[in-house]
C-alpha cells in the first residue's frame, strides 16, 4: 500500500509542475470567491441546499420510489445495482441486447468508482470519454486527478505529446486553441458513430422524473441526441424532491466549482427522443451505509464541485494522483477512508485541519470535523500504528510536569549545540521537510511566572 | 433486478434517521437587479456570447451579418430566416448544420442563462451539434434569479429542456478557456 505521502512525493519531483499546479487550483478558488460575492444571499443559499439535502437523506427511500415511478411514466427504464458489479452488468447487458459496439461517454464519477471502462473494453466494447480532459487521460491510460478539472495535472506539453502520438497532431504544436479542435475533430467522429451514450446524473428529480445533467462542452447533449441509447448512472444520493429545489442547485454547482455563474448547458432529460432509449440505473455500491452513520451521513450531500479540493492546502500541493481512493481532495478521503479505512487509512491524515473545505462547501459539509473523526477511528482500529509508541512515551511525560519541565530545560540546552547533521540526515525522517525552531532562552512558563511576579 | 431494488430500499428504511427537516421555500428568496436586462446582457457576455437587440423587421438581417457565411441553416421558428435544411426524424442528418437559429423561453438575468423548451417530437442534436447558434428571445421575458425561473418552468412529461448559457467551452488544458469545445462556437442571443 503506498501511502498519501509517498505518493505526494512522486508528484512534487517537479517542482516547476507542482507550483503551478498549486497556484492553478487557488486562481479557481478566488474565481470561486468573486462568484459567490455577487450573490448577497450566498450562505442563505448554502444553508437552503443543505436543509434539502439533509430532507431528502432522512426520506430517500420514499423520494427513490417517486422517482422511479415518475420516471417510468416518462418512458424511462429504471435499473437498480447494489454494487459497481450489478451496475456494470445493467450496462453491459442493456448494450448487448441494442448490439451497441461503440460507446461514447460524458464525466460520471460514479463509473469511475465501479470501474466500467475496463468492464465494458474487456467485452469487446470500446468506450470513449468525450470529455476534453478525461479523453486526454484515457489517451494516456491515466485516472482523473480532479472531479471537475480531470486533466489538471498536466501541462499542455503533455497534451500536445498525447495528440500527437495517438490522434496524429502536430508536433510540438502547444497551442490550447489548436489541440481543442483536434480533439473537437476526432470526437465528433466518435459522437457520430456511437450506438449508446453514458452520462452521469448531477441532479434526478423526485416529483417529475427528470434527470439533470451539467456540462461546459455540451458533451452529455450531444452524445445523447445522437445515440439511439441514453444510459444514465446515478448514485442513491442524487435525489431532490422538487423541481423547485434545481434554483438552489444550479446557481451553487457552477459558482462553487468553476467560478462560473452557470454551466454552459444544464439539461433537464424527463424522457428518450423519438425512437430512442433512455436508462437510468440506480447504484448504492455502500451509500446507504453512510445513512447509518450520524458521523459521516452528511458526506452523502456532496454535490461533486471539487471546491474543497480547490481551496485545500495539501491537495494542490501533491495533486489528485496522492489519494488512493477515486475520488481525490477532502470529499474523496472522507469517502474513501469510511469505504476502506484499511486500504485508505492515510487520506485523513493528508489534511492540516485548516477546515477552508468546510468554509467553501456549497453544501456545507463538515468535512474537517469528519476528517478529525475518521484519524480517531482509523488508530481505534489499529490500522495507523507509525507513531503509536512515540505517542505513549509522550503521554507518560506529560503525566508528570516535572519530567516535562526537565526535558524542555535540557533540550533547549542541547539541541542548539548538536551538529546539523544529527537532526538532517538521511536516517531522521522528520528532518527531511522541517526546520527545526530557535530555541527559546525560557520556557513558557518560565517566562508567566517571572512576568506575573512584575506586576 | 427488482431483488436488488428492494434490498436498496430496505437498507435505506433502515438507516434513514427519521427526524423531520422541512424542505425550505422560495418565494421572494434570491437577488433582484435595478436593471435586469443589463445584468442579464452582463452575464451573457461573461459566458463568451454576443447578444443584439433588433426588431422583428430586421432580425433577418442582424442574423445574417453575423453569420454571412453561414450555408447550411436549420430553424424552429418558421417567420424568421427561411431554412435551407428541415430539422429532420435523424439526428445524424445535422451533422453538416453551419447555424441553428432557435426560440428561447426566456432568460435569467444572474447568469445569462437562456431556456429552452423542446418540442419532444422533435430531434435535439441540432441545439449542440450546429457550428453556430442563435437564440432569439422576446425582450420581456428576463427573470432575476433562478428561482423566478424554476417556478415558471413545467417539465413536461417525457420531454426536454435546457438552459444555455453561452457558446460550448472548455478549460480542461491548462485552465486556458477555448470557445468552441464540442457544440456550437458561438452564440448570438437575438433579442426582439
Amino acid at each position: 500500500m503506498i501511502t498519501h505521502s509517498q505518493a505526494a512525493k512522486q508528484f512534487l519531483k517537479d517542482q516547476k509542475k507542482a507550483l503551478w499546479h498549486d497556484r492553478a487550483l487557488w486562481y479557481v478558488r478566488q474565481k470561486r470567491d468573486a462568484q459567490s460575492k455577487t450573490i448577497p444571499e450566498w450562505e442563505q443559499l448554502r444553508q437552503k441546499a443543505s436543509q434539502i439535502k439533509a430532507h431528502t437523506m432522512q426520506n430517500l427511500a420514499h423520494y427513490l420510489e417517486m422517482f422511479e415511478k415518475n420516471a417510468l411514466e416518462n418512458g424511462i427504464t429504471v435499473h437498480w445495482a447494489k454494487d459497481g458489479d450489478e451496475h456494470n452488468k445493467i450496462v453491459h447487458q442493456i448494450l448487448t441486447q441494442n448490439d451497441a459496439k461503440k460507446v461514447v461517454k460524458s464525466k460520471s464519477m460514479l463509473t469511475e468508482e465501479c470501474g466500467l471502462n475496463p468492464y465494458l473494453e474487456q467485452r469487446d466494447i470500446e468506450v470513449t470519454d468525450t470529455d476534453l480532459g478525461e479523453r486526454i487521460i484515457q489517451l494516456r491510460g491515466e485516472t482523473p486527478s480532479h472531479i471537475v478539472l480531470p486533466a489538471i495535472h498536466l501541462k499542455k506539453e503533455d497534451v500536445s505529446d498525447t495528440f500527437h502520438t495517438h490522434l496524429g497532431s502536430q508536433k510540438s504544436n502547444n497551442d490550447p486553441h489548436y489541440l481543442t479542435q483536434i480533439a473537437r475533430e476526432h470526437l465528433r467522429q466518435k459522437f457520430l458513430q456511437a450506438d449508446a451514450a453514458i452520462t452521469g446524473v448531477n441532479f434526478a428529480i423526485a416529483q417529475s422524473g427528470t434527470i439533470v445533467v451539467c456540462t461546459n462542452e455540451g458533451n452529455a447533449d450531444m452524445g445523447v441526441s445522437l445515440a439511439k441509447v441514453h444510459i444514465a448512472s446515478m448514485g442513491i444520493e442524487k435525489i431532490i424532491p422538487r423541481v423547485k429545489d434545481l434554483g438552489v442547485f444550479t446557481r451553487l454547482l457552477a459558482r462553487s466549482a468553476t467560478g462560473q455563474a452557470i454551466t454552459t448547458y444544464t439539461s433537464h432529460f424527463s424522457g428518450p427522443r423519438p425512437k430512442a432509449q433512455m436508462h437510468i440505473v440506480i447504484v448504492d455500491n455502500q451509500r446507504s451505509s453512510f445513512l447509518a452513520s450520524e458521523d459521516y451521513r452528511q458526506s452523502l450531500h456532496c454535490i461533486r464541485c471539487g471546491a474543497c479540493m480547490n481551496t485545500c492546502p495539501v491537495y494542490r500541493r501533491s495533486g489528485g494522483h496522492s489519494y488512493s481512493y477515486v475520488i481525490a481532495g477532502p470529499i474523496g478521503s472522507v469517502l474513501g477512508a469510511f469505504r476502506d479505512p484499511k486500504e485508505h487509512s492515510s487520506l485523513p491524515f493528508a489534511c492540516t485541519l485548516c477546515g477552508s473545505c468546510s468554509d467553501v462547501c456549497p453544501v456545507k459539509i463538515d468535512l474537517d470535523k469528519q476528517l478529525y473523526k475518521e484519524r480517531q477511528d482509523i488508530v481505534q482500529k489499529g490500522y495507523s500504528v507509525k507513531k503509536k509508541r512515540l505517542f505513549k512515551v509522550v503521554a507518560w511525560v506529560m503525566r508528570y510536569p516535572f519530567l516535562f519541565d526537565m526535558l524542555g530545560k535540557v533540550s533547549r540546552f542541547v539541541i542548539p549545540k548538536l551538529p546539523q547533521s544529527i537532526l538532517y540526515n538521511s536516517k531522521n525522517n522528520w528532518g527531511k521537510y522541517r526546520k527545526m525552531p530557535t530555541m527559546p532562552k525560557e520556557s513558557f512558563k518560565e517566562r508567566y511566572q517571572k512576568e506575573k511576579n512584575v506586576k | 433486478m427488482s431483488n436488488s431494488k428492494e434490498w436498496i430500499l430496505s437498507q435505506i428504511r433502515e438507516k434513514q434517521k427519521s427526524i423531520s427537516i422541512p424542505l425550505p421555500e422560495y418565494e421572494g428568496f434570491g437577488i433582484c437587479y435595478e436593471d435586469k436586462e443589463k445584468a442579464f446582457e452582463n452575464a451573457l457576455i461573461q459566458a463568451g456570447a454576443n447578444i443584439a437587440y433588433t426588431n422583428k423587421k430586421r432580425v433577418h438581417e442582424v442574423i445574417k451579418k453575423h453569420y454571412k457565411d453561414a450555408k447550411i441553416i436549420v430553424s424552429n421558428i418558421s417567420d424568421i430566416i427561411s431554412p435551407t435544411k428541415e430539422i429532420t426524424k435523424t439526428p445524424h442528418d445535422l451533422a453538416d448544420v453551419d447555424l441553428a437559429i432557435v426560440k428561447g423561453k426566456f432568460g435569467v438575468a444572474e447568469n445569462g442563462a437562456i431556456w429552452i423548451e423542446h418540442d419532444k417530437k422533435e430531434q435535439r442534436a441540432h441545439y449542440f451539434i450546429a457550428q453556430h447558434l442563435v437564440i432569439i428571445l422576446d425582450k420581456n421575458s428576463i427573470y432575476h434569479n433562478m428561482h423566478q425561473a424554476y417556478a415558471n418552468i413545467t417539465l413536461e412529461k417525457g420531454g426536454f429542456g435546457t438552459f444555455i448559457a453561452g457558446p460550448s467551452k472548455t478549460a480542461d488544458i491548462e485552465q486556458a478557456l477555448v470557445i468552441g469545445a464540442h457544440g456550437p462556437k458561438s452564440l448570438l442571443v437575438v433579442v426582439l
